[in-house]
């Protein structure tokens, strides 16, 4: 509850600083030290030192598992922020918006994470998707960016459109908005499950997977990850996918699993996995531009999470909180690097070892870690997912697809290390600030440490 | 202690070196360090620290049931002895060599180090995956920076593919992790897991395609010969002396007494594959002109005879095969260091551009006709005890296949002499005419390779005794 009512509060606060407060660069440090308490807040919360006792009729709850994940969303903005900070300031002219619009984002995730109700995931996804919308469209004289904006408003709307439907179609054949139904109850069917309620999960899947950008529905996520500024596609490319995922794990592992006798759900899953898996992964070998690129590797990189709808055991759980800490801090932290570049292509990396040493030694960790080399976090993540599944004793071949997948997926990433290793070039970037290089040598320890023992990150869950 | 210094000492030591300042400053400390490394294994293989030593164990993520535990057994001895020979003999060679960002090139030699050592000592198959893959990237690194002008994409094809054998591993090693008894990943809860035929064929696959990768057996090889021939020199010394024996040590420690029922099972198939490998491997080394692909192939066709000994289940082929894979990490990090100095010598590597070295260099001449010679192992060389006792296996299980291997020993006489004959007789070229005879740290570090080469080959007993113990396991396995 904490996180909720803070990232909200806190969301207006910056609103008022935006004519309260003249000097642009002011607006980072006070979103630093916002989302600073909304961790420390999240962490008490997790802890059971809530602050604001607010009965909510059980539309949401809260337990280790959504707290964590609040915890890694909010620390990684935290560090998206002190990274790239200085970078969202020069984004646009409203600087205090787009902080006030990334704390709005967190109080959609926050919510996402502890929905147990229809109605509060359908408030989480918007209240989270609406401030995407303008901030992908922030840099207003770029053409490239309206052009996202309008084409992931649009589309964005049509799934929010089919959630809906799916809400109401569901709500029609259970009479409950509530996550879990309580099938002897009193209603319509009497415990059947209904034709309608499958009618409507349906509808819920399409949207999800629109929301998490998984195949066959994801053929806006290039466009918008390409057109929107680069600091703020790293922010929707890595939390906000995160939170996507954990809503939809949430849904299919109650709504979906008390429907499994009338649906191969998981059947369903498996297919959407590689379609993801296919067109992530092949397209991303095409691309010439590390920007694009990164966007069809965040869907492939959807593929692999996705693998927690089939499994859905405790592994799956500690998996995916592992996987999007793993996932999120090396792609902030690519793309950090990213939007110092002056030019996005490979070829705008090449000779970047020696130009800078240590953006090209921090970025081939992360590069490793999205590959799923041992000693990064990465591997454990991509080993949770795998696990999993093995686990279940079923779905063998889905993890086979997978690794082979993965080794697909060394071949474009590892692009960027060749040309900022291998390759002969003057590899251009704007000005680099120490502290910049400290930032990225922190984050690179991070992945590393968990790369080692990534039961720091989760014995939270159980401590 | 020992076993955990094995592997400290190389990473402190790369570490450092990557920090150094001067070009020397990073040979020096990686020579260093090697050396102290060669020590604390013949310290670790005499045990006058007590044996106890030679294991570490120690809590690693507990919550998965994977444990830092590491050990020398006699295979472990075995191998970590040919790797802690192996890197001071290179750094010694290269020792004039100037390379661009030395730090670099000697701390990534160094890292390689630690993820050799690792794989041939981690008894926790999670562990010994790390290790696996730890041992990739910097060969990778290696190869890319300071490899030849193909460097990038042939370095990326052997990435690759041994990346794919990996993942394929990691699927194999989470299939058997969840069959265990305790779900541990201990050698030990790996070695008492009962499967079905079925799923024992399944993950035995799974796990054979990353060692048929690594080795490499015919039709997996394709990466091989391009790869070392683009690698800088010291690198191919490192990837073909001892990092290919990382897939026969797999084989050997975690496929064959895991899955003892499917090897027997596969058996025909995958000696079918590696004789298959080592005629083809031998016909194309008569046809190259180009020194280092020559070596090369001849090493798939060695590689080819030691996977085929393994799996004719003989506990003299496989005494052999441990003979072997010692004695041949010798003699082809002698034959490389040949092909080095010459290169460097006389920048080529074609030998229809060379002819009459011996008049010119007649020490490299010697040297090189006895390592040639161990190569195609003929007697009172150290490579005749282990291929005589590895046919004999081969003999043993099938007596045709055990003849189509040995149409290699004749191929490989063929172009071993012929290599000797083109290099060193004939009139000399416009480009040996110049040539002068070995350094004289090159010259001991050969003669010291080549007193090995003798004394192996007369009296073997010691590499045999060393490595009784696993001989012993992994053939009760095969039979049981």
């Amino acid at each position: 509850m904490n996180a909720i009512i803070l990232s909200a509060a806190f969301g207006v606060v910056m609103m008022l600083c935006s004519f309260l407060i003249k000097n642009k660069s002011n607006f980072r440090h006070i979103a630093s030290v916002a989302l600073l308490i909304l961790l420390i807040g999240n962490i008490a919360d997790t802890y059971g030192y809530t602050f604001f006792a607010i009965d909510t009729h059980g539309m949401l709850q809260f337990n280790r598992f959504g707290l964590l994940f609040n915890s890694i969303a909010i620390g990684s903005t935290l560090l998206y922020v002190l990274l790239t900070g200085k970078e969202i300031e020069n984004a646009g002219m409203h600087v205090a918006e787009y902080f006030t619009l990334i704390l709005f984002v967190l109080c959609g995730v926050t919510l996402l994470s502890a929905y147990n109700n229809l109605l509060t995931l359908f408030l989480g996804i918007e209240i989270m998707s609406i401030p995407l919308y303008i901030l992908t469209g922030s840099d207003k004289r770029n053409m490239k960016s309206n052009e996202a904006a309008l084409k992931y408003f649009l589309m964005g709307s049509f799934s929010t459109g089919l959630m809906l439907m799916g809400i109401a179609l569901t709500y029609g054949g259970t009479g409950t908005f509530s996550l879990e139904v309580v099938r002897n109850a009193p209603n319509m069917y009497k415990g059947l499950v209904s034709f309608l309620e499958i009618l409507g999960l349906l509808f819920l899947l399409v949207s999800m997977a629109f929301k998490v950008s998984a195949a066959p529905f994801h053929f806006w996520t290039p466009d918008v990850y390409d057109g929107a500024p680069s600091v703020f596609t790293s922010f929707m490319a890595t939390i906000v996918k995160a939170a996507g995922f954990i809503a939809f794990i949430k849904l299919c592992a109650v709504r979906m699993a008390e429907t499994e006798s009338v649906v191969d759900w998981k059947m369903i899953y498996a297919i959407i996995i590689v379609a993801t898996l296919l067109v992530g992964n092949i397209t991303a070998v095409f691309q010439q531009s590390v920007k694009r690129m990164l966007a069809y590797s965040s869907i492939a990189q959807a593929g692999f999470m996705l693998f927690t709808l089939i499994s859905l055991n405790d592994m799956a759980y500690e998996g995916i909180l592992l996987y999007s800490a793993a996932y999120s801090l090396a792609t902030i932290g690519i793309f950090a690097v990213l939007v110092k570049m002056k030019d996005y292509t490979f070829d705008g990396y090449n000779g970047l070892a020696k130009t800078q040493p240590v953006l090209a030694a921090t970025n081939t960790v992360f590069l490793l870690s999205l590959s799923g080399i041992p000693l990064t976090a990465g591997f454990f993540a991509k080993y949770y997912m795998l696990a999993a599944v093995v686990k279940t004793g079923n779905y063998t071949w889905l993890v086979i697809t997978g690794v082979l997948f993965a080794a697909v997926s060394v071949y474009y990433y590892f692009r960027v290390i060749q040309a900022m290793y291998f390759k002969e070039g003057n590899a251009e970037t704007t000005t680099i600030v120490p502290s910049f290089k400290y930032g990225l040598i922190a984050l690179a320890a991070i992945i590393i440490l968990l790369g080692i023992f990534p039961t720091l990150l989760l014995r939270w869950l159980y401590f | 202690m020992i076993a955990l210094f094995l592997i400290l000492l190389p990473l402190i030591g790369g570490l450092a070196t990557f920090f150094a300042k001067s070009n020397s400053g990073a040979k020096n400390i990686s020579l260093f360090v090697s050396l102290l490394t060669l020590l604390l294994v013949i310290a670790g293989i005499s045990g006058i620290f007590g044996s106890s030593l030679n294991f570490y164990d120690s809590a690693w993520i507990t919550p998965l049931g994977a444990r830092f535990t590491i050990g020398l057994d006699g295979m472990s001895k075995m191998l970590c002895l040919l790797t802690a020979i192996s890197f001071p003999v290179v750094f010694g060679v290269v020792y004039n060599n100037k390379y661009p960002q030395p730090a670099s090139f000697f701390g990534l030699m160094l890292l390689l180090q630690t993820g050799l050592m690792g794989v041939f000592m981690a008894t926790d198959c999670l562990l010994f995956y790390f290790f696996w893959e730890l041992a990739l990237i910097p060969a990778y690194f290696l190869c890319s920076i300071w490899g030849g002008d193909k460097r990038i994409k042939v370095t990326f094809k052997f990435f690759i593919y041994t990346f794919i054998g990996s993942l394929l591993m990691l699927v194999g090693i989470l299939y058997i992790y969840f069959k265990t008894p305790d779900h541990s990943f201990a050698l030990t809860s790996f070695y008492k897991i009962k499967l079905s035929a079925a799923e024992e064929n399944f993950a035995f696959l799974l796990f054979f395609i990353a060692f048929a990768i690594k080795m490499p057996v015919f039709p997996f090889h394709t990466w091989q010969p391009d790869t070392y021939e683009q690698a800088p020199t010291p690198v191919t010394m490192i990837l073909s002396g001892v990092m290919v024996k990382m897939g026969l040590f797999a084989v050997l420690r975690w496929l064959v007494p895991v899955f003892p029922a499917a090897s027997t099972h596969f058996s025909h198939i995958i000696i079918l594959l590696s004789v298959i490998g080592m005629v083809y491997a031998s016909l194309i080394a008569i046809r190259q002109d180009d020194l280092k692909r020559l070596i090369a192939y001849s090493s798939i066709a060695h590689i080819g005879l030691m996977c085929a000994a393994i799996f004719s289940a003989q506990q003299i082929g496989i005494e052999g095969v441990m003979i072997q894979m010692f004695n041949h990490g010798i003699n082809v990090i002698g034959l490389w260091i040949v092909a080095e100095v010459i290169e460097t010598q006389l920048g080529t590597r074609k030998l229809s551009e060379l002819g009459g070295l011996a008049s010119k260099a007649p020490a490299l001449a010697i040297i090189l006709v006895v390592m040639a010679l161990a190569n195609i192992a003929l007697p009172l060389t150290n490579a005749f005890v282990g291929e005589f006792m590895m046919f004999n296996g081969l003999f043993r299980y099938n007596v045709w296949m055990a003849a189509v291997a040995g149409i290699s020993i004749i191929l490989a006489a063929v172009y071993t002499l012929n290599m000797i004959q083109k290099i060193f007789y004939g009139e000399t070229t416009v480009v040996t005419d110049g040539a002068i005879d070995l350094a004289m740290g090159t010259k001991i570090i050969l003669v010291v390779l080549v007193v090995l080469v003798l004394a192996l080959g007369i009296y073997p007993q010691p590499i045999l005794q060393l490595t009784s113990d696993t001989v012993a396991a992994v053939f009760s396995k095969f039979h049981s």
